[in-house]
């Protein structure tokens, strides 16, 4: 049998397999007559798992399937962004502050003229110059205040988030709670509000944010001591990066649950 | 015998329930008019002073207040204040805000925006009082009228001196590095291992007669982290210019598109070959996440570059990507700042920039005075940091706390 026949009958049978489940969801379980609601939420339902199965079937490999659903996917969703771009952007926030004509042309209530939401409109306006061969440099000015200014502004809220408050709560002391060794080891527990597991963070969080800093140095060859405090910063960070990954990888498979859940209650209903 | 017992049981309980009833109510202050009489008034707040927020967009005023003196104290039956505001001393007040017993002062917010129904104007006369609540709310006190007091926002926040204070040394430390570059200093970086391996990939894809693909990530053309992408686009785009390999940078942004396109272009003129360069090499694919990610693992499949590179901001679909690519065979070199999709990074693909090393690695293949004396700046901030965080320790285990109220920063 060649390729293109077999490629022929999967395509049948995949086709008659959607028609038998739209077919099948449109009866409504509780015995009410069909109607043209549960048609076209059965036709829907029935879509989407299809779409699904397709991208699933991607572990596999490349396929027609997968790239029907990826080209739907890009092409709805790259569509649908530039309605929102438009409607909430565009006509939600500029029209009601600019024009009252523009605003009772899109129906939407006129606020109150603001001059200065004209500077984004211009840096709009800059932007589209790149269809030109001759005004495209003018877009380059748009792109330098967007940059230019998005930077300025992260600058002052990483140095605040991730800085500054990073040195102070680096700030901790070695002895928690400290009334001597003998109350140490005769009150010793491992609670996670216990005095050794208080300690063993202060430890851990002192020792790993010098060590990673050292890591992070770029001066300087890491040779020596500087190397060795160097080599346990990135056992700090690889522990740490492992730990975050276990926990990601549970989120995921919750992801993967849902999708499953999906198809096979509300698609096949099996979970009733 | 028994019927005569149960009768005279229901009768007691008949003659006693509505005794039980009249003492309950006696007893409990919250239960009828006769709770209002034996529930006197509490004493109102005194000492109420009002004043603009500091350091905020205005639109909003600070009251404290000396409590009642029966919160916590006298009658002891205070359980709350409630703020009034109103626009003359004659009224009429309208609640802004109930805050418990105890309580000394309050941030009355408003809104800034006009179209709010809780918009505060600024520069006007404000009026306030407060009422003094129980259990009971027939039973109160109201304070007398304060007031006027006007909002106003200020120029400077001096809650972020702090950030001030260290903004002016770093930038002084950039500017002193980038001057000293400029004249020709050589400033030492350490290699990266993943910098190395680019030249190496692009060789190895020249090699193979196949694309490399040049992933800029999910971020904004302003996010740090794609500046950094950007720089390494550029260095990768003039060498795969100079080498004639194919490129493919898929965007997710239309503007980080825009940037990428007029970098790759640049680098292709800097490398004597404009001709060469395609528009369609840089390319906008969709602002969906995972429609995005689709779209590129299909074209790991499909075009099988022999390198992919993802440098940028990434999220959910880092590993994805990377899992794509290595099932496609590609050498894959990722580098991003954000911290959870790290170390999937570094599982999946053959080198990995964590965090600043993105930075760096700019920096490092740019060799611009610019770019190094601002790499050189941040070590020497990281030094400064190492040294505050040193003394900061040592003065708390050694009892001193105030040294720590420095890096408090206001929002």
């Amino acid at each position: 049998m060649n390729g293109s026949r077999w490629t022929m009958i999967v395509l049948i049978a995949v086709v008659t397999l959607f028609l038998v489940s739209w077919a099948i969801k449109s009866f409504p379980s509780s015995g009410d007559t069909i109607s043209w609601p549960s048609i076209r939420h059965a036709f829907f339902v029935t879509l989407a798992a299809f779409v699904t199965l397709a991208i699933f079937s991607f572990l596999y490999k490349d396929n027609p399937y997968y790239k029907f659903a990826e080209h739907l996917f890009v092409g709805v969703s790259a569509a649908y962004w530039m309605c929102v771009g438009f409607w909430s952007t565009f006509v939600g926030n500029l029209i009601p502050r600019i024009s009252p004509g523009l605003s009772k042309f899109f129906g939407v209530p006129y606020k109150e003229f603001t001059f200065y939401y004209f500077v984004p409109l211009i840096l709009g306006i800059l932007l589209l110059m790149r269809l030109s061969s001759k005004a495209g440099w003018l877009s380059r000015w748009a792109l330098a205040f967007i940059v230019g200014t998005t930077a300025g502004l992260n600058l002052i809220r990483y140095l605040r988030s991730d800085f500054i408050s990073q040195v102070s709560n680096t700030f901790v002391p070695l002895l928690v709670q400290w009334k001597g060794t003998g109350a140490f080891f005769s009150d010793f527990s491992l609670a996670s509000g216990g005095q050794f597991t208080l300690m063993l963070t202060n430890w851990v969080i002192f020792i790993g944010t010098f060590c990673g800093l050292i890591y992070f140095f770029f001066s300087k060859e890491h040779k020596g001591v500087f190397g060795a405090a160097s080599r346990v910063g990135i056992w700090v960070l690889m522990i740490t990066f492992g730990a975050s990954f276990g926990y990601t990888v549970m989120g995921r498979v919750s992801l993967l649950v849902g999708r499953l859940t999906f198809l096979f209650d509300d698609w096949l209903g099996l979970m009733n | 015998m028994k019927r005569q017992f149960l009768l005279l049981l229901l009768l007691c309980f008949a003659v006693a329930a509505p005794l039980a009833t009249a003492q309950t109510a006696e007893d409990s202050p919250l239960s009828g008019e006769a709770a209002v009489a034996v529930s006197p008034a509490p004493g109102p707040v005194s000492n109420i002073q009002l004043k603009d927020t500091d350091n905020d967009h205005g639109h909003s005023v600070t009251l404290s207040w000396e409590i009642s003196p029966d919160d916590g104290a006298g009658l002891n039956n205070v359980i709350g204040y409630e703020i009034h505001r109103a626009l003359s001393p004659e009224g009429p007040f309208v609640k802004r805000a109930g805050v418990p017993a105890g309580s000394h002062s309050h941030v009355d917010v408003g809104s800034k925006e006009e179209s709010s129904p809780d918009y505060m104007k600024d520069y006007i006369d404000y009026y306030y009082k407060i009422r003094t609540i129980t259990a009971d709310s027939a039973v109160n006190a109201e304070s007398t009228v304060a007031g006027p007091i006007q909002s106003y926002g200020q120029w400077f926040n001096t809650g972020r001196v702090p950030v001030l204070i260290f903004v002016a040394c770093f930038l002084a430390l950039t500017l002193y590095f980038i001057n000293r570059a400029k004249g020709g200093a050589d400033l030492y970086v350490r290699p990266l291992a993943g910098i190395g391996a680019v030249d190496e990939a692009i060789g190895r894809a020249t090699e193979m007669g196949k694309p490399i693909l040049y992933v800029l990530g999910l971020g904004t053309a302003a996010d740090i982290a794609t500046i950094a992408s950007y720089t390494i686009l550029g260095r990768v785009a003039k060498k795969v210019a100079e080498y004639q390999t194919g490129l493919i940078v898929p965007c997710y942004d239309p503007i980080v598109m825009t940037v990428a396109q007029e970098t790759v272009k640049a680098s292709y003129a800097d490398a004597g070959r404009p001709d060469s360069y395609k528009e369609d090499m840089v390319y906008f694919v969709t602002q969906s996440q995972f429609a995005y990610v689709a779209a590129v693992n299909g074209t790991m499949l499909r075009d099988l570059p022999a390198t992919n590179i993802y440098m940028g901001k990434f999220y959910a679909e880092s590993l994805i990507l990377a899992e794509t690519g290595a099932l496609a065979g590609s050498i894959q070199i990722a580098g991003t700042d954000e911290i959870a999709q790290i170390p999937f990074f570094v599982v999946a693909c053959d080198y990995t920039l964590i965090g600043e090393e993105l930075y760096a690695a700019s920096a490092y293949l740019g060799r611009e005075p610019l770019l190094l004396g601002s790499l050189k700046a941040q070590d020497y901030a990281k030094a400064g940091v190492i040294l505050i965080a040193l003394v900061g320790f040592i003065l708390l285990n050694f009892g001193v706390d105030g040294f720590k109220e420095f890096f408090f920063v206001s929002n």
